[in-house]
């Protein structure tokens, strides 16, 4: 009885977590970001707000314009 | 290509661009998918002003190359800039796009805008009559 408990506990200890990480990894993906492509093969990722924000803000006009 | 056929073909390819604006340096508007004149040429300023932005993100240290393409992704969508040469164009994406598609699909259709016109054919040359060197006998 007793080790069967323990059982259900891990399993759903387990389960728990993997949602998490699910999760997280899905809402990461979502993320508002802009990612910047030079012709040297080089790129720019801006992920921090005070960064990213005046090309999000233009992208979110381009977004509305095009309906 | 005209911009209307490009524009035609990469609807037929990509179904993941739900509109684009192919524009100039300058923000002149060449073609678009956009019933209203004066909303393809908004996106096409805003567009171009994200440009601007984007090139004050390059590394100076790095030497940097220029502009070649960015995406923004947002909640309610994707908004990919892609150049070639003076030529741009700015499409917009639903969420979570196939970004490497989609910037596949918009350079080819930038490249298919600049596809030249097959030359005329030349008219053939006109040959030059044969000249005759009458031989002499120097012994005669």
């Amino acid at each position: 009885m007793r080790s069967r408990n323990v059982l259900t506990g891990m399993l759903l200890g387990a389960g728990s977590v993997a949602g998490t990480v699910l999760f997280r990894r899905r809402l990461a993906r979502r993320r508002e970001r802009v990612d910047i492509y030079f012709g040297d093969g080089s790129m720019v990722s801006l992920t921090k707000p005070d960064e990213a924000e005046p090309l999000l803000r233009r992208a979110r006009q381009i977004l509305e314009l095009a309906g | 290509m005209d911009a209307a056929a490009a524009l035609e073909r990469l609807r037929d390819i990509s179904s993941q661009v739900r509109t684009a604006v192919i524009f100039e340096r300058g923000g002149q508007v060449v073609g678009s998918t956009l019933a209203d004149e004066e909303r393809e040429k908004r996106v096409a300023e805003e567009a171009e002003r994200l440009l601007a932005e984007a090139e004050r993100q390059r590394e100076p240290a790095d030497g940097g190359g220029e502009f070649a393409q960015l995406e923004i992704a947002l909640q309610g969508g994707s908004v990919f800039v892609v150049r070639d040469g003076d030529r741009l164009i700015a499409a917009t994406t639903p969420p979570e796009p196939t970004v490497g598609l989609v910037f596949y699909d918009l350079k080819s259709c930038l490249r298919e805008l600049e596809t030249p016109v097959a030359p005329k054919k030349r008219a053939p040359a006109k040959r030059k009559p044969a000249t005759r060197v009458k031989k002499t006998d120097a012994k005669s």
